[in-house]
């Protein structure tokens, strides 16, 4: 039926244990060839054993080893999870040996693919487990398992209620016209709820697009003229020697990248070839790119030398920023003062020195302070955060749209429902939710019905 | 003696299967306990209703007998919703209890190829899982090609009041005590289900002073598009309203375990949407009143149905509920309330041609399959009917599909989702309703009707007379353009409209919530019936919506044609979840479409499905 697959599943490297998964109906095989204890084909289910991974007779790490049958497993298939002692050669040989004897290497995400394949979990759930998958930070991890726990389907699913609520009331109106104890739905009423639903659906979307910043972290880009220290900066920054920081001028042609950690936000950082007019073909490139940059970034940084003067360079790149994030950088703070910092709104400032790293956690703070970063709560990590859910929700809003011009146009309410309705389909698709006969439950007990 | 069809049963399922088949021109014979039972309205006096009323026009769309039916014999109709949009339209009828039958048997007994029969069907005759025939309580066997089963609350139905039980049917008629016991041998799941009916007043005796007078609608309206309606607009009987109080429900509450439904005697399942009046005490225990109509049941005798008052109480507490009601308090009770408890089969056995999935040429239409309903019943026996005549002819079964017919939706939901409760179509159930309108039965069906065979060549024409004129009308009024003039503005200005500042066609015009097609007449004589304006209006002010509905329409088609193969074996699919499994194996459904509105059936195992049938080639 289907292959068995492994991999690794804990993080390499760091941890003081590694993780290796194998799923499938031959899992418990192939574990059992290359492990020296007891006979793991005749164990029963959901028990650990200790024992030896060898290769060819020879111990290549000591293990515990658990074992899972279908279906109560995390896939639904057997599962056999190796605990290894970790380092990263040993747990990499494991998984070698795995391979060689009849495992093929799980895809990302593969495991939660089968999982929700086999009806084991449903697709908020699945999204979530990808979310951990591909999470880089301990916030996005929160965020992840805020998801698992239903957070994300909890809010839909109070919005779909109140949206249901509004539809139940309206078929009632149609199905039992001459009923009294439901009020005639009309659409001054409804504009009111939508107005609720509206801002409802933009709280959601807004966060939703918070957090996709809280997973994919923020985009700095280091923007400037030639050597005032944009490398020095980032370097700063990285704790490394990435890029190559030289005092000839423009020797950064290419965007060096590189990313860092600041209270859980992955900050990712762009150099630029400084932003200068330049007849040299392979500078204008680079020169040409930074522009481009410029437009992409979530923050720009410009560094100034606290040493010189305005040049008209700095002024064209201030004006371009002048509607963005920006943070101006002084650097060189060591050296004479011939800058004009006057013209600069103050909070805009941050002086470095990256000769002995002064102001370099003042910049970082910045860049938190900027993005409402330490505002940041668990509870606001219960949003949505993959683009499918996003797309979904700004479809909703076009309805929404839709909805209000009718109203204006003295359209029926019950032609408007089919509108609203398709609303609260929408949002059942982001909670995977099919079940069609809600509405007419929500209708038999919300009302009292009936020849 | 050997007939093409037999139907069993002479309720609204069975006059409709018996008409069908005869006026096709099949030999048909309808076989019922009691001839001057036939079509009779054992519960509420009223035809149509929300949906209900929609579906009686798609009955005569497609040349059924209940719209004509009701025509003749209604004491008061009404259209409902007048005030909200076109889509939700839809006709009620007060129908008169003696006269809607009595009509009813004389068109069954004028209709040629019609054999009227007065006895019990107790056996089937089957043979290689086909029916060859029906036996009679006396033992005679009468074979036929097609059998369609209309049985309604009559398999082996139980009387419930209080704590009593007697093996009757509806109004004290024999039940038929061994048909279920044999489809149960041929396979089929029995399910028990219940339904109620209320009291019934002495005319005489209700202060009416007390009550809320409601009238029908002064305007004449009809069912059938080949009625022309006469009645006397102001000669309408009227209804009642009243209500249930606190010393009501003080009574019901103090009793309540005297009833068959709270007593426990009760074993059949009732319908959520027509719960009695226990019921709705107890669910509802905050609200202090219910509402209840007085309707008249006839002109000829004085029984006044309690629309909302059925029950399962004992007589003694029934009499003291009824006497706790304003206006009610002197009333003589002329019928008591009961409860029904019946035997139905499960509707997934059937396909959607109504023909049983176990017995090949054997059709049910009605309460046995789980339905509630007159006019539920009627449009599946004409369905039954129609495809019994086309099985006989060796040609494709008539399927309606969700997007063309509220018929279509009651027999999808049927044979997709099944029923646990009596079904009843509610517009809500129907996904597509802009597009199934009261005002377009003919236009979506007509068409059917007369391919097999049940609307004539006279009525074809003028459908297709209709059409064109629609069609004429909407392109005149695409190609008149009115000019921005002072005359025209200020005309726009008296019906409350923005100025025109460019020329624009009466069609644009007409879009405008304030502009009614009358009111283009100011432009241009409007020669045309108002049944012709009515489709223009409706088609051009709400264009996008409906050509919404038919895009999303076009979307389940195109899953709807995705056919799943006959011999798919669900067991070899991996991956399927076992629910789902078992839900496919069950329903077998003919498309990926049908696959996707059964419930337990997931989008993953949609997918899983559609990636099987693609490998293999299919």
């Amino acid at each position: 039926m289907n292959n068995t697959i492994a991999a690794i599943s804990t993080s390499l490297g760091v941890g003081a244990i590694s993780i290796i998964r194998v799923s499938g109906d031959d899992a418990i095989n192939i574990v059992n060839k290359i492990f020296k204890g007891k006979d793991l084909t005749k164990v029963e289910t959901h028990t650990i054993h200790y024992g030896y991974i060898i290769d060819k007779g020879e111990i290549i790490d000591e293990v515990l080893i658990s074992i899972m049958k279908s279906p109560k497993t995390f896939t639904k298939e057997d599962v056999v999870e190796i605990n290894s002692h970790g380092g990263m050669s040993t747990t990499n040989k494991i998984l070698e040996l795995l391979l060689n004897n009849g495992c093929r290497l799980a895809e990302p995400g593969e495991f939660t693919k089968r999982a929700f394949l086999n009806g084991r979990i449903d697709l908020v759930e699945a999204e979530s487990i990808m979310d951990i998958i591909n999470s880089k930070t301990e916030l996005t991890r929160k965020m992840a398992i805020n998801g698992i726990e239903g957070k994300i389907s909890g809010i839909i699913k109070d919005l779909r209620q109140s949206i249901i609520e509004v539809l139940a009331n309206i078929e009632v109106n149609i199905d039992y016209p001459e009923y009294e104890d439901a009020i005639e739905y009309t659409n001054e009423l409804l504009k009111e709820k939508i107005k609720y639903i509206k801002s409802k659906l933009n709280e959601i979307l807004e966060k939703s697009e918070n957090t996709k910043m809280i997973k994919e972290g923020i985009t700095v880009g280091i923007f400037g003229r030639p050597n005032v220290g944009k490398s020095s900066i980032l370097n700063g920054l990285l704790n490394e020697d990435k890029a190559i920081v030289t005092n000839i001028e423009g020797t950064t042609r290419d965007i060096v990248e590189g990313s860092f950690l600041f209270n859980g936000i992955m900050i990712n950082l762009i150099d630029t070839a400084g932003i200068r007019n330049t007849e040299n073909i392979v500078e204008k490139i680079g020169v040409e790119k930074s522009k481009k940059i410029l437009n992409d970034v979530d923050l720009a940084m410009i560094v100034l030398n606290n040493n010189e003067e305005l040049t008209d360079n700095d002024l064209e790149l201030l004006d371009e920023t002048k509607d963005k994030n920006r943070i101006i950088v002084i650097n060189k703070n060591d050296l004479e003062n011939k800058l004009d910092i006057s013209r600069f709104n103050k909070d805009e400032i941050i002086f470095t020195n990256t000769i002995n790293s002064n102001g370099l956690n003042e910049l970082k703070n910045k860049i938190v302070e900027i993005f409402n970063l330490g505002k940041i709560e668990e509870k606001d990590l219960t949003y949505l955060s993959n683009a499918r859910s996003i797309s979904i929700l700004k479809k909703c809003l076009n309805k929404i749209d839709d909805i209000n011009k009718a109203i204006k146009e003295d359209i029926p309410t019950d032609i408007i429902a089919i509108d609203l309705k398709a609303i609260w389909d929408l949002l059942g698709e982001i909670t995977g939710e099919t079940y069609h006969d809600e509405l007419l439950d929500e209708l038999f007990s919300k009302f009292c019905l009936g020849k | 003696m050997k007939y093409e069809v037999i139907v069993v049963g002479g309720g609204h399922a069975g006059c409709e299967a018996s008409l069908a088949c005869a006026r096709i021109g099949h030999k048909t014979l309808l076989i019922t306990g009691n001839i001057n039972n036939i079509a009779d309205m054992p519960c509420n006096p009223s035809i149509g209703g929300s949906a209900k009323g929609i579906v009686v026009r798609e009955i005569d769309a497609l040349g059924g007998e209940m719209g004509k039916n009701a025509d003749k014999s209604h004491i008061q109709i009404k259209m409902l919703n007048s005030s909200k949009g076109p889509a939700v339209r839809s006709l009620r009828a007060q129908a008169d209890k003696i006269t809607y039958p009595k009509n009813m048997q004389e068109t069954l007994k004028s209709t040629e190829n019609l054999t009227l029969l007065e006895d019990m069907v107790e056996h089937l005759i089957v043979e290689d899982k086909k029916i060859k025939g029906i036996v009679l309580a006396g033992g005679e066997k009468i074979y036929a090609d097609t059998v369609i089963l209309t049985t309604g609350t009559y398999l082996k139905a139980d009387i419930l009041v209080g704590d009593t039980r007697t093996r009757k049917g509806p109004n004290n008629q024999r039940p038929s005590m061994f048909l279920s016991d044999d489809l149960k041998e041929l396979g089929f799941d029995i399910q028990r289900l219940k339904t109620g009916t209320p009291p019934r007043l002495d005319r005489a005796t209700i202060d009416y002073s007390k009550t809320r007078r409601e009238d029908g609608d002064k305007v004449r309206w009809s069912f059938s598009y080949e009625t022309n309606p006469t009645y006397d607009i102001d000669k309408q009987e009227p209804c009642y309203l009243v209500y249930t109080n606190e010393k009501t429900h003080k009574i019901i509450m103090d009793n309540l375990n005297r009833s068959s439904m709270y007593g426990g005697y009760a074993k059949g399942i009732g319908p959520r949407y027509c719960p009695s009046i226990e019921d709705k005490v107890v669910r509802f225990s905050d609200k202090n009143r219910h509402q209840l109509f007085l309707e008249p049941e006839s002109l000829y005798y004085d029984d006044i149905y309690l629309q909302g008052f059925s029950t399962s109480m004992p007589y003694d507490v029934q009499e003291n509920m009824v006497h706790s009601i304003e206006g009610l308090e002197n009333v003589k009770i002329l019928k008591y309330a009961y409860a029904i408890e019946y035997d139905a089969i499960n509707p997934l056995q059937i396909n959607a041609s109504l023909e049983t999935k176990l017995v090949e040429n054997l059709f049910t239409a009605g309460q046995i399959n789980g339905t509630s309903g007159y006019e539920e019943a009627a449009a599946q026996g004409l369905i039954a009917g129609i495809n019994a005549s086309l099985k006989l002819e060796g040609k494709e079964p008539l399927i309606l599909k969700r997007n063309e017919a509220y018929i279509g939706v009651l027999i999808d939901d049927l044979v997709t989702k099944g029923t646990k409760e009596p079904y009843r179509l509610l517009t809500s159930r129907a996904e597509f309703r802009l597009l199934l309108r009261h005002d377009n039965a003919d236009l979506r069906l007509s068409n059917y009707g007369y391919e097999v065979g049940l609307i004539s060549e006279e009525r074809k024409k003028k459908l297709d007379e209709k059409i064109e004129s629609i069609k004429k009308l909407e392109e005149e009024l695409q190609s008149i353009k009115v000019t921005p003039t002072k005359e025209v503005n200020e005309y726009l200005k008296e019906l409350d409209s923005a100025e025109i500042k460019d020329g624009i066609t009466l069609y644009e015009l007409l879009k405008r919530p304030e502009i009614t097609i009358d009111k283009l007449t100011h432009f241009k004589n409007i020669d045309y019936t108002d049944e012709i304006k009515e489709q223009v209006e409706i088609n051009i002010k709400y264009d996008g919506y409906i050509k919404k509905a038919i895009r999303e329409a076009e979307k389940m088609l195109k899953l709807e044609n995705k056919k799943i193969p006959e011999d798919i074996d669900y067991k070899k699919i991996p991956n399927l979840a076992s629910e789902a499994r078992q839900k496919l194996i069950e329903v077998r459904p003919k498309s990926i479409g049908q696959a996707s509105r059964i419930s337990g059936v997931n989008p993953s195992d949609i997918s899983i499905l559609s990636v099987y049938l693609k490998k293999g080639g299919y």
